[in-house]
Protein backbone atom coordinates (compact mmCIF):
# COMPACT_ATOMS: atom_id res chain seq x y z
CA UNK A 1 0.00 0.00 0.00
CA UNK A 2 3.07 2.23 0.08
CA UNK A 3 2.20 3.41 -3.44
CA UNK A 4 -0.69 5.46 -1.98
CA UNK A 5 1.80 7.25 0.28
CA UNK A 6 3.28 8.71 -2.89
CA UNK A 7 -0.01 10.49 -3.63
CA UNK A 8 -0.91 11.59 -0.12
CA UNK A 9 -0.57 15.28 0.68
CA UNK A 10 2.47 16.21 2.79
CA UNK A 11 2.05 19.47 4.64
CA UNK A 12 5.09 21.75 4.20
CA UNK A 13 5.78 25.35 3.31
CA UNK A 14 7.93 24.94 0.19
CA UNK A 15 7.51 27.25 -2.83
CA UNK A 16 5.92 24.33 -4.72
CA UNK A 17 3.34 23.88 -1.95
CA UNK A 18 2.52 27.61 -2.13
CA UNK A 19 1.77 27.54 -5.86
CA UNK A 20 -1.83 27.94 -6.96
CA UNK A 21 -3.36 24.44 -7.48
CA UNK A 22 -4.91 25.60 -10.77
CA UNK A 23 -1.48 26.54 -12.10
CA UNK A 24 0.02 23.27 -10.89
CA UNK A 25 -2.79 21.39 -12.59
CA UNK A 26 -2.20 23.37 -15.78
CA UNK A 27 1.48 22.36 -15.60
CA UNK A 28 0.52 18.69 -15.06
CA UNK A 29 -1.80 18.88 -18.10
CA UNK A 30 1.01 20.30 -20.24
CA UNK A 31 3.34 17.51 -19.06
CA UNK A 32 0.58 15.03 -19.91
CA UNK A 33 0.09 16.51 -23.40
CA UNK A 34 3.83 16.58 -24.14
CA UNK A 35 4.26 13.01 -22.87
CA UNK A 36 1.50 11.81 -25.19
CA UNK A 37 2.88 13.85 -28.11
CA UNK A 38 6.22 12.02 -28.39
CA UNK A 39 6.93 8.43 -29.31
CA UNK A 40 10.67 8.69 -28.78
CA UNK A 41 12.64 7.93 -25.65
CA UNK A 42 14.77 11.10 -25.51
CA UNK A 43 11.98 13.70 -25.00
CA UNK A 44 10.29 11.52 -22.40
CA UNK A 45 13.57 11.11 -20.54
CA UNK A 46 13.97 14.89 -20.64
CA UNK A 47 10.42 15.35 -19.35
CA UNK A 48 11.20 12.96 -16.50
CA UNK A 49 14.33 14.91 -15.54
CA UNK A 50 12.67 18.34 -15.79
CA UNK A 51 10.40 17.46 -12.89
CA UNK A 52 13.12 16.41 -10.48
CA UNK A 53 13.96 20.01 -9.40
CA UNK A 54 10.27 20.47 -8.44
CA UNK A 55 10.47 17.36 -6.26
CA UNK A 56 13.66 18.55 -4.60
CA UNK A 57 12.33 22.07 -3.96
CA UNK A 58 9.11 20.62 -2.51
CA UNK A 59 11.18 18.30 -0.28
CA UNK A 60 8.98 15.29 -1.06
CA UNK A 61 11.70 13.07 -2.54
CA UNK A 62 11.12 10.21 -0.07
CA UNK A 63 7.38 10.01 -0.82
CA UNK A 64 8.04 10.44 -4.54
CA UNK A 65 10.45 7.48 -4.46
CA UNK A 66 7.69 5.45 -2.81
CA UNK A 67 5.26 6.28 -5.61
CA UNK A 68 7.93 5.35 -8.15
CA UNK A 69 8.57 2.05 -6.38
CA UNK A 70 4.83 1.36 -6.35
CA UNK A 71 4.55 2.22 -10.04
CA UNK A 72 7.55 0.05 -10.95
CA UNK A 73 5.48 -3.16 -10.97
CA UNK A 74 2.97 -1.66 -13.39
CA UNK A 75 5.83 -0.14 -15.40
CA UNK A 76 7.39 -3.59 -15.73
CA UNK A 77 4.07 -5.01 -16.96
CA UNK A 78 3.75 -2.15 -19.50
CA UNK A 79 7.29 -2.79 -20.72
CA UNK A 80 6.74 -6.55 -21.06
CA UNK A 81 3.37 -6.18 -22.80
CA UNK A 82 4.76 -3.61 -25.24
CA UNK A 83 7.79 -5.76 -25.99
CA UNK A 84 5.67 -8.86 -26.57
CA UNK A 85 3.07 -7.07 -28.73
CA UNK A 86 5.71 -5.15 -30.72
CA UNK A 87 7.51 -8.44 -31.33
CA UNK A 88 4.42 -10.22 -32.63
CA UNK A 89 2.92 -7.16 -34.38
CA UNK A 90 6.04 -5.32 -35.56
CA UNK A 91 4.15 -3.22 -38.10
CA UNK A 92 3.32 -0.73 -35.30
CA UNK A 93 7.03 0.05 -34.79
CA UNK A 94 8.58 2.23 -37.54
CA UNK A 95 11.66 0.65 -39.11
CA UNK A 96 10.77 -2.89 -38.10
CA UNK A 97 9.66 -5.43 -40.72
CA UNK A 98 8.75 -9.05 -40.03
CA UNK A 99 10.56 -11.35 -39.60
CA UNK A 100 12.60 -9.68 -36.85
CA UNK A 101 16.12 -10.91 -37.34
CA UNK A 102 18.53 -7.99 -36.94
CA UNK A 103 19.91 -6.46 -33.72
CA UNK A 104 18.70 -3.06 -35.00
CA UNK A 105 15.09 -4.26 -35.04
CA UNK A 106 15.42 -5.64 -31.51
CA UNK A 107 16.82 -2.30 -30.33
CA UNK A 108 13.90 -0.47 -31.99
CA UNK A 109 11.37 -2.73 -30.26
CA UNK A 110 13.25 -2.30 -26.99
CA UNK A 111 13.23 1.48 -27.41
CA UNK A 112 9.50 1.54 -28.21
CA UNK A 113 8.72 -0.50 -25.07
CA UNK A 114 10.97 1.67 -22.93
CA UNK A 115 9.35 4.82 -24.35
CA UNK A 116 5.85 3.61 -23.45
CA UNK A 117 7.08 2.72 -19.98
CA UNK A 118 8.67 6.13 -19.52
CA UNK A 119 5.48 7.82 -20.68
CA UNK A 120 3.65 6.05 -17.86
CA UNK A 121 6.41 6.92 -15.36
CA UNK A 122 6.32 10.61 -16.35
CA UNK A 123 2.54 10.71 -15.85
CA UNK A 124 2.78 9.04 -12.44
CA UNK A 125 5.64 11.37 -11.51
CA UNK A 126 3.75 14.56 -12.38
CA UNK A 127 0.52 13.49 -10.68
CA UNK A 128 2.49 12.35 -7.64
CA UNK A 129 4.13 15.79 -7.29
CA UNK A 130 0.75 17.47 -7.76
CA UNK A 131 -1.04 15.45 -5.06
CA UNK A 132 1.95 15.44 -2.67
CA UNK A 133 2.07 19.24 -2.66
CA UNK A 134 -1.62 20.18 -2.94
CA UNK A 135 -3.88 19.90 0.10
CA UNK A 136 -7.41 18.57 -0.55
CA UNK A 137 -8.78 21.85 0.83
CA UNK A 138 -6.85 23.99 -1.64
CA UNK A 139 -7.75 21.57 -4.39
CA UNK A 140 -11.44 21.95 -3.58
CA UNK A 141 -11.04 25.72 -3.48
CA UNK A 142 -9.32 25.67 -6.87
CA UNK A 143 -12.13 23.62 -8.38
CA UNK A 144 -14.78 25.90 -6.88
CA UNK A 145 -13.04 29.01 -8.18
CA UNK A 146 -12.87 27.36 -11.59
CA UNK A 147 -16.71 27.33 -11.50
CA UNK A 148 -17.02 23.58 -11.05
CA UNK A 149 -20.33 22.89 -9.17
CA UNK A 150 -19.70 22.54 -5.43
CA UNK A 151 -21.30 19.07 -5.28
CA UNK A 152 -18.72 17.79 -7.77
CA UNK A 153 -15.85 19.54 -5.93
CA UNK A 154 -16.93 17.97 -2.69
CA UNK A 155 -17.26 14.50 -4.23
CA UNK A 156 -13.80 14.81 -5.76
CA UNK A 157 -12.02 16.02 -2.62
CA UNK A 158 -13.81 13.44 -0.48
CA UNK A 159 -12.63 10.71 -2.85
CA UNK A 160 -9.05 12.03 -2.56
CA UNK A 161 -9.30 12.19 1.23
CA UNK A 162 -10.56 8.61 1.41
CA UNK A 163 -7.68 7.05 -0.52
CA UNK A 164 -5.42 6.66 2.56
CA UNK A 165 -8.40 5.51 4.65
CA UNK A 166 -9.21 2.83 2.09
CA UNK A 167 -5.55 1.80 1.93
CA UNK A 168 -5.52 1.32 5.69
CA UNK A 169 -8.77 -0.59 5.57
CA UNK A 170 -7.46 -2.84 2.80
CA UNK A 171 -4.51 -3.71 5.04
CA UNK A 172 -6.82 -4.60 7.95
CA UNK A 173 -8.98 -6.75 5.67
CA UNK A 174 -5.88 -8.51 4.35
CA UNK A 175 -4.81 -9.20 7.94
CA UNK A 176 -8.28 -10.52 8.82
CA UNK A 177 -8.30 -12.93 5.86
CA UNK A 178 -4.71 -14.03 6.37
CA UNK A 179 -5.68 -14.84 9.96
CA UNK A 180 -8.26 -17.23 8.43
CA UNK A 181 -5.60 -19.04 6.45
CA UNK A 182 -5.79 -17.11 3.16
CA UNK A 183 -2.44 -17.10 1.37
CA UNK A 184 -2.46 -14.32 -1.20
CA UNK A 185 0.70 -15.44 -2.95
CA UNK A 186 -0.31 -19.09 -3.32
CA UNK A 187 -1.23 -20.78 -6.58
CA UNK A 188 -0.99 -19.94 -10.28
CA UNK A 189 -1.88 -16.55 -11.79
CA UNK A 190 -5.66 -17.21 -11.93
CA UNK A 191 -5.68 -18.49 -8.34
CA UNK A 192 -3.72 -15.46 -7.16
CA UNK A 193 -6.23 -13.12 -8.78
CA UNK A 194 -9.07 -15.11 -7.14
CA UNK A 195 -7.29 -14.82 -3.79
CA UNK A 196 -8.05 -11.10 -3.86
CA UNK A 197 -11.85 -11.61 -3.97
CA UNK A 198 -12.07 -11.94 -0.14
CA UNK A 199 -10.20 -8.63 0.09
CA UNK A 200 -12.11 -6.69 -2.55
CA UNK A 201 -15.68 -7.59 -1.53
CA UNK A 202 -15.42 -6.35 2.10
CA UNK A 203 -13.48 -3.32 0.89
CA UNK A 204 -16.19 -2.34 -1.62
CA UNK A 205 -19.06 -3.15 0.75
CA UNK A 206 -17.46 -1.08 3.53
CA UNK A 207 -16.75 1.81 1.14
CA UNK A 208 -20.42 1.87 0.07
CA UNK A 209 -21.58 1.65 3.70
CA UNK A 210 -19.19 4.44 4.68
CA UNK A 211 -20.36 6.68 1.84
CA UNK A 212 -24.01 6.16 2.85
CA UNK A 213 -23.16 6.97 6.47
CA UNK A 214 -21.25 10.05 5.35
CA UNK A 215 -24.20 11.20 3.24
CA UNK A 216 -26.57 10.78 6.19
CA UNK A 217 -24.20 12.60 8.54
CA UNK A 218 -23.88 15.46 6.05
CA UNK A 219 -27.61 15.72 5.43
CA UNK A 220 -28.23 15.80 9.18
CA UNK A 221 -25.82 18.73 9.41
CA UNK A 222 -27.75 20.67 6.76
CA UNK A 223 -25.41 20.10 3.84
CA UNK A 224 -26.53 22.11 0.83
CA UNK A 225 -28.87 24.31 2.87
CA UNK A 226 -27.32 27.59 1.77
CA UNK A 227 -27.76 28.43 -1.90
CA UNK A 228 -24.77 30.70 -2.24
CA UNK A 229 -21.57 29.54 -0.58
CA UNK A 230 -18.75 31.84 0.40
CA UNK A 231 -15.18 30.89 1.36
CA UNK A 232 -12.94 32.17 4.11
CA UNK A 233 -9.89 31.77 1.90
CA UNK A 234 -9.74 32.84 -1.74
CA UNK A 235 -6.98 31.77 -4.12
CA UNK A 236 -5.04 34.63 -5.69
CA UNK A 237 -2.47 34.29 -8.46
CA UNK A 238 1.04 35.43 -7.51
CA UNK A 239 4.24 36.18 -9.40
CA UNK A 240 5.46 32.59 -8.97
CA UNK A 241 2.20 31.27 -10.43
CA UNK A 242 2.54 33.40 -13.56
CA UNK A 243 6.15 32.22 -13.87
CA UNK A 244 5.03 28.57 -13.84
CA UNK A 245 2.35 29.30 -16.46
CA UNK A 246 5.01 30.91 -18.64
CA UNK A 247 7.37 27.97 -18.10
CA UNK A 248 4.60 25.51 -18.98
CA UNK A 249 3.73 27.42 -22.15
CA UNK A 250 7.40 27.60 -23.18
CA UNK A 251 7.60 23.84 -22.62
CA UNK A 252 4.48 23.25 -24.75
CA UNK A 253 5.58 25.54 -27.60
CA UNK A 254 9.11 24.05 -27.62
CA UNK A 255 7.62 20.55 -27.63
CA UNK A 256 5.32 21.38 -30.58
CA UNK A 257 8.22 22.96 -32.45
CA UNK A 258 10.46 19.94 -31.80
CA UNK A 259 7.66 17.57 -32.79
CA UNK A 260 7.08 19.41 -36.07
CA UNK A 261 10.56 20.45 -37.16
CA UNK A 262 13.34 18.64 -35.27
CA UNK A 263 14.15 15.02 -36.15
CA UNK A 264 14.50 13.38 -32.75
CA UNK A 265 17.33 10.85 -32.61
CA UNK A 266 16.58 7.34 -31.43
CA UNK A 267 18.70 4.90 -29.43
CA UNK A 268 19.99 3.38 -32.64
CA UNK A 269 21.71 6.70 -33.54
CA UNK A 270 23.70 6.62 -30.29
CA UNK A 271 24.49 2.95 -30.61
CA UNK A 272 25.70 3.71 -34.19
CA UNK A 273 23.64 1.08 -36.01
CA UNK B 1 2.37 -21.77 24.82
CA UNK B 2 2.90 -18.13 23.78
CA UNK B 3 6.15 -16.50 24.79
CA UNK B 4 7.02 -12.91 23.96
CA UNK B 5 10.66 -12.16 24.71
CA UNK B 6 11.87 -8.56 24.79
CA UNK B 7 9.77 -7.69 21.77
CA UNK B 8 9.88 -4.30 20.11
CA UNK B 9 7.64 -3.25 17.26
CA UNK B 10 7.68 -0.09 15.16
CA UNK B 11 5.30 0.66 12.27
CA UNK B 12 6.75 1.80 8.92
CA UNK B 13 5.81 5.41 9.76
CA UNK B 14 8.25 5.22 12.68
CA UNK B 15 5.70 4.98 15.51
CA UNK B 16 7.02 2.60 18.14
CA UNK B 17 3.99 0.59 19.26
CA UNK B 18 5.80 -1.88 21.54
CA UNK B 19 8.93 -1.34 23.52
CA UNK B 20 10.65 -4.30 25.19
CA UNK B 21 7.55 -6.35 25.97
CA UNK B 22 7.90 -9.75 27.66
CA UNK B 23 4.93 -11.95 28.37
CA UNK B 24 4.16 -15.65 28.78
CA UNK B 25 0.69 -17.07 28.24
CA UNK B 26 0.33 -20.67 29.33
CA UNK B 27 -2.03 -23.30 27.89
CA UNK B 28 -5.61 -22.91 29.08
CA UNK B 29 -5.15 -19.43 30.49
CA UNK B 30 -7.73 -16.67 30.18
CA UNK B 31 -6.00 -13.32 29.69
CA UNK B 32 -7.49 -9.87 29.20
CA UNK B 33 -5.20 -7.26 27.67
CA UNK B 34 -6.31 -3.79 28.71
CA UNK B 35 -5.12 -0.22 28.32
CA UNK B 36 -5.94 3.07 26.66
CA UNK B 37 -6.18 3.62 22.89
CA UNK B 38 -2.76 3.40 21.27
CA UNK B 39 -1.26 1.47 24.20
CA UNK B 40 -0.16 -1.32 21.84
CA UNK B 41 -2.78 -3.97 22.75
CA UNK B 42 -3.81 -4.94 19.21
CA UNK B 43 -0.21 -4.73 18.00
CA UNK B 44 0.81 -7.16 20.75
CA UNK B 45 -1.84 -9.75 19.88
CA UNK B 46 -1.04 -9.44 16.17
CA UNK B 47 2.42 -10.75 17.08
CA UNK B 48 0.82 -13.94 18.43
CA UNK B 49 -0.36 -15.19 15.02
CA UNK B 50 2.48 -13.71 13.01
CA UNK B 51 0.46 -10.95 11.31
CA UNK B 52 3.18 -8.67 12.64
CA UNK B 53 6.73 -9.77 13.30
CA UNK B 54 8.67 -8.08 16.11
CA UNK B 55 11.28 -5.60 14.89
CA UNK B 56 13.50 -6.80 17.76
CA UNK B 57 13.12 -9.70 20.17
CA UNK B 58 11.09 -12.82 19.45
CA UNK B 59 7.69 -14.42 19.81
CA UNK B 60 7.36 -18.18 20.26
CA UNK B 61 4.13 -20.10 19.76
CA UNK B 62 4.44 -23.69 21.01
CA UNK B 63 8.20 -23.15 20.89
CA UNK B 64 8.17 -22.08 17.23
CA UNK B 65 9.53 -18.65 16.34
CA UNK B 66 6.79 -16.70 14.52
CA UNK B 67 9.39 -15.31 12.11
CA UNK B 68 10.03 -18.79 10.74
CA UNK B 69 6.45 -19.81 9.89
CA UNK B 70 3.70 -18.36 7.74
CA UNK B 71 0.60 -16.64 9.13
CA UNK B 72 -1.55 -19.44 7.66
CA UNK B 73 0.52 -21.98 9.57
CA UNK B 74 0.19 -20.09 12.85
CA UNK B 75 -3.48 -19.32 12.28
CA UNK B 76 -4.20 -23.05 12.51
CA UNK B 77 -3.22 -22.82 16.21
CA UNK B 78 -4.06 -19.19 16.96
CA UNK B 79 -7.52 -18.03 15.89
CA UNK B 80 -8.02 -14.27 15.71
CA UNK B 81 -11.45 -12.61 15.71
CA UNK B 82 -11.08 -9.04 14.49
CA UNK B 83 -12.81 -6.09 16.09
CA UNK B 84 -14.92 -5.29 13.04
CA UNK B 85 -16.66 -8.33 11.56
CA UNK B 86 -17.24 -6.37 8.34
CA UNK B 87 -13.52 -6.60 7.64
CA UNK B 88 -13.81 -10.30 6.92
CA UNK B 89 -17.32 -11.10 5.66
CA UNK B 90 -17.49 -11.60 1.91
CA UNK B 91 -19.35 -14.83 1.09
CA UNK B 92 -22.90 -15.15 -0.23
CA UNK B 93 -24.10 -17.24 2.70
CA UNK B 94 -23.25 -17.58 6.38
CA UNK B 95 -22.47 -21.25 5.75
CA UNK B 96 -19.88 -20.39 3.08
CA UNK B 97 -18.36 -17.75 5.34
CA UNK B 98 -17.82 -20.25 8.15
CA UNK B 99 -16.43 -22.82 5.71
CA UNK B 100 -13.92 -20.36 4.17
CA UNK B 101 -11.07 -20.90 6.63
CA UNK B 102 -11.69 -24.65 6.82
CA UNK B 103 -11.19 -24.91 3.05
CA UNK B 104 -8.07 -22.74 3.26
CA UNK B 105 -6.66 -25.17 5.80
CA UNK B 106 -7.41 -28.09 3.50
CA UNK B 107 -10.08 -29.90 5.53
CA UNK B 108 -12.01 -32.60 3.65
CA UNK B 109 -15.46 -31.52 2.41
CA UNK B 110 -17.24 -33.97 4.75
CA UNK B 111 -15.35 -32.53 7.74
CA UNK B 112 -16.03 -28.98 6.53
CA UNK B 113 -19.80 -29.63 6.52
CA UNK B 114 -19.67 -31.23 9.96
CA UNK B 115 -17.63 -28.42 11.50
CA UNK B 116 -19.74 -25.70 9.92
CA UNK B 117 -22.89 -27.22 11.44
CA UNK B 118 -21.15 -27.54 14.81
CA UNK B 119 -19.94 -23.91 14.82
CA UNK B 120 -23.31 -22.53 13.65
CA UNK B 121 -25.11 -24.51 16.32
CA UNK B 122 -22.62 -23.35 18.97
CA UNK B 123 -23.33 -19.70 18.22
CA UNK B 124 -27.07 -20.00 17.62
CA UNK B 125 -26.75 -19.26 13.93
CA UNK B 126 -28.25 -22.40 12.37
CA UNK B 127 -31.39 -20.55 11.22
CA UNK B 128 -29.20 -18.08 9.28
CA UNK B 129 -27.26 -20.81 7.50
CA UNK B 130 -28.42 -19.78 4.01
CA UNK B 131 -28.75 -16.05 4.79
CA UNK B 132 -26.37 -13.43 3.41
CA UNK B 133 -23.97 -12.27 6.15
CA UNK B 134 -24.46 -8.70 4.90
CA UNK B 135 -28.18 -8.82 5.78
CA UNK B 136 -27.60 -9.73 9.43
CA UNK B 137 -27.55 -7.31 12.36
CA UNK B 138 -24.25 -6.06 13.80
CA UNK B 139 -24.34 -8.51 16.71
CA UNK B 140 -25.18 -11.44 14.41
CA UNK B 141 -22.36 -10.51 12.04
CA UNK B 142 -19.98 -10.54 14.99
CA UNK B 143 -21.21 -14.03 15.90
CA UNK B 144 -20.66 -15.21 12.31
CA UNK B 145 -17.08 -13.90 12.52
CA UNK B 146 -16.58 -15.79 15.79
CA UNK B 147 -18.13 -18.98 14.37
CA UNK B 148 -15.88 -18.76 11.32
CA UNK B 149 -12.84 -18.86 13.62
CA UNK B 150 -14.12 -21.41 16.14
CA UNK B 151 -14.97 -23.76 13.27
CA UNK B 152 -11.37 -24.94 12.96
CA UNK B 153 -11.05 -25.25 16.74
CA UNK B 154 -7.80 -23.33 17.28
CA UNK B 155 -5.88 -23.93 20.52
CA UNK B 156 -5.74 -20.23 21.23
CA UNK B 157 -8.60 -17.82 20.64
CA UNK B 158 -7.86 -14.09 20.41
CA UNK B 159 -10.80 -11.70 20.49
CA UNK B 160 -10.21 -8.04 19.70
CA UNK B 161 -12.84 -5.86 21.42
CA UNK B 162 -15.55 -8.55 21.37
CA UNK B 163 -18.13 -6.52 23.31
CA UNK B 164 -18.24 -3.42 21.09
CA UNK B 165 -21.70 -2.96 19.57
CA UNK B 166 -23.28 -5.78 21.59
CA UNK B 167 -26.37 -5.26 23.72
CA UNK B 168 -26.36 -6.32 27.37
CA UNK B 169 -27.96 -9.70 26.70
CA UNK B 170 -25.56 -10.57 23.88
CA UNK B 171 -22.62 -9.41 25.97
CA UNK B 172 -23.68 -11.65 28.81
CA UNK B 173 -24.12 -14.61 26.44
CA UNK B 174 -20.70 -13.92 24.96
CA UNK B 175 -19.14 -13.79 28.43
CA UNK B 176 -20.69 -17.12 29.40
CA UNK B 177 -19.58 -18.60 26.10
CA UNK B 178 -15.97 -17.43 26.47
CA UNK B 179 -15.79 -18.63 30.08
CA UNK B 180 -17.15 -22.00 28.97
CA UNK B 181 -14.60 -22.28 26.16
CA UNK B 182 -11.83 -21.49 28.62
CA UNK B 183 -13.19 -24.04 31.12
CA UNK B 184 -12.95 -26.64 28.32
CA UNK B 185 -9.22 -25.92 28.08
CA UNK B 186 -8.99 -23.32 25.33
CA UNK B 187 -6.51 -20.50 25.82
CA UNK B 188 -8.44 -17.23 25.50
CA UNK B 189 -6.92 -13.78 25.01
CA UNK B 190 -9.31 -10.83 25.00
CA UNK B 191 -8.30 -7.30 24.04
CA UNK B 192 -10.81 -4.92 25.59
CA UNK B 193 -11.62 -1.57 27.14
CA UNK B 194 -14.71 -2.99 28.81
CA UNK B 195 -13.84 -3.10 32.53
CA UNK B 196 -17.27 -4.40 33.56
CA UNK B 197 -16.87 -7.33 31.15
CA UNK B 198 -13.41 -8.11 32.53
CA UNK B 199 -14.67 -7.80 36.10
CA UNK B 200 -17.42 -10.34 35.40
CA UNK B 201 -15.03 -12.80 33.72
CA UNK B 202 -12.22 -12.25 36.29
CA UNK B 203 -9.31 -13.38 34.09
CA UNK B 204 -5.61 -12.61 34.40
CA UNK B 205 -5.19 -8.97 33.38
CA UNK B 206 -2.25 -7.58 31.44
CA UNK B 207 -2.33 -3.80 31.63
CA UNK B 208 -0.58 -1.79 28.92
CA UNK B 209 0.39 1.85 28.56
CA UNK B 210 2.53 3.50 25.87
CA UNK B 211 3.80 0.24 24.38
CA UNK B 212 4.76 -1.33 27.70
CA UNK B 213 3.22 -3.79 30.12
CA UNK B 214 2.67 -1.79 33.31
CA UNK B 215 0.97 -4.52 35.33
CA UNK B 216 0.21 -8.21 35.13
CA UNK B 217 -1.98 -9.94 37.70
CA UNK B 218 -5.48 -10.97 38.67
CA UNK B 219 -8.43 -8.79 37.66
CA UNK B 220 -9.10 -8.17 41.36
CA UNK B 221 -5.56 -6.91 42.02
CA UNK B 222 -5.41 -4.65 39.00
CA UNK B 223 -8.89 -3.17 38.75
CA UNK B 224 -8.86 -2.16 42.41
CA UNK B 225 -5.47 -0.42 42.25
CA UNK B 226 -6.18 3.30 41.87
CA UNK B 227 -2.65 4.18 40.72
CA UNK B 228 -2.53 1.48 38.07
CA UNK B 229 -5.90 2.26 36.52
CA UNK B 230 -4.99 5.95 36.40
CA UNK B 231 -1.64 5.14 34.80
CA UNK B 232 -3.35 3.08 32.09
CA UNK B 233 -6.17 5.63 31.62
CA UNK B 234 -8.94 3.16 32.38
CA UNK B 235 -11.68 3.43 34.96
CA UNK B 236 -12.43 0.83 37.65
CA UNK B 237 -15.87 -0.83 37.50
CA UNK B 238 -18.57 1.24 39.21
CA UNK B 239 -19.00 -1.31 42.00
CA UNK B 240 -15.24 -1.12 42.70
CA UNK B 241 -15.42 2.67 42.84
CA UNK B 242 -18.24 2.47 45.42
CA UNK B 243 -16.29 0.03 47.60
CA UNK B 244 -13.14 2.16 47.31
CA UNK B 245 -15.17 5.17 48.51
CA UNK B 246 -16.52 3.14 51.44
CA UNK B 247 -13.08 1.89 52.44
CA UNK B 248 -13.09 4.14 55.55
CA UNK B 249 -16.12 2.30 56.92
CA UNK B 250 -14.02 -0.83 57.13
CA UNK B 251 -15.46 -2.50 54.03
CA UNK B 252 -13.07 -4.63 51.95
CA UNK B 253 -11.93 -2.80 48.81
CA UNK B 254 -11.05 -5.73 46.55
CA UNK B 255 -14.48 -5.97 44.95
CA UNK B 256 -14.84 -5.96 41.19
CA UNK B 257 -18.29 -7.30 40.39
CA UNK B 258 -21.82 -7.04 41.71
CA UNK B 259 -21.95 -10.67 42.80
CA UNK B 260 -18.86 -10.29 45.00
CA UNK B 261 -20.07 -6.89 46.17
CA UNK B 262 -23.39 -8.33 47.34
CA UNK B 263 -21.66 -11.16 49.19
CA UNK B 264 -19.15 -8.85 50.86
CA UNK B 265 -21.83 -6.38 51.88
CA UNK B 266 -24.02 -9.14 53.33
CA UNK B 267 -21.09 -10.51 55.38
CA UNK B 268 -20.23 -7.01 56.57
CA UNK B 269 -23.81 -6.25 57.64
CA UNK B 270 -24.11 -9.65 59.35
CA UNK B 271 -20.88 -8.91 61.25
CA UNK B 272 -22.19 -5.52 62.35
CA UNK B 273 -25.48 -7.09 63.41
CA UNK B 274 -23.66 -9.69 65.55
CA UNK B 275 -21.59 -6.89 67.15
CA UNK B 276 -24.79 -5.02 68.10
CA UNK B 277 -26.47 -8.14 69.44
Amino acid sequence: MSVFEGFKFRSASSPVHQLDPRVKFFYVCIVFAVAVMFNKLLPLLLLFLIQIPFILVAGVQREWIRSMKGASVLALIIFTMNFVFSYFMPASVPGVEPPIDTPLEYVLIFERSLTMTFRFIVLVESFSVFFLTTSPDRLSLALEQSHVPYELCFAFTTAVRFVPVLAQEAQTIMDAQRARGLELERGNFVKRVKNYVPILIPLIVNAIRRSLELAEAMESRAWGASEKRTNLYVLKMKKEDYSLILLSLIMLVSAIYAWLFIPIPSLTTFLSF
Amino acid sequence: MIEVKDAFFAYPNGIEALSRVSLTIRNGEFVAIMGQNGAGKTTLVKLFNGLLKPTKGEVLVDGVNTRKVSVANLARKVGFVFQNADHQLFCETVEEEVAFALRNFGFKEKTVRKRVSWALNLLDLTEYRQASPFMLSGGERKRVALASVLAWNPKVLILDEPTIGQDHQQKDKLRQFIVQLNAQGKTVVVVTHDVEFVAECAPRVVLMAQGNIVADGSAEEILTDRDLVTKASIVSPQITQIFLELEDLGLPNKVINVHDGGRVLLNFLEGRLHERV
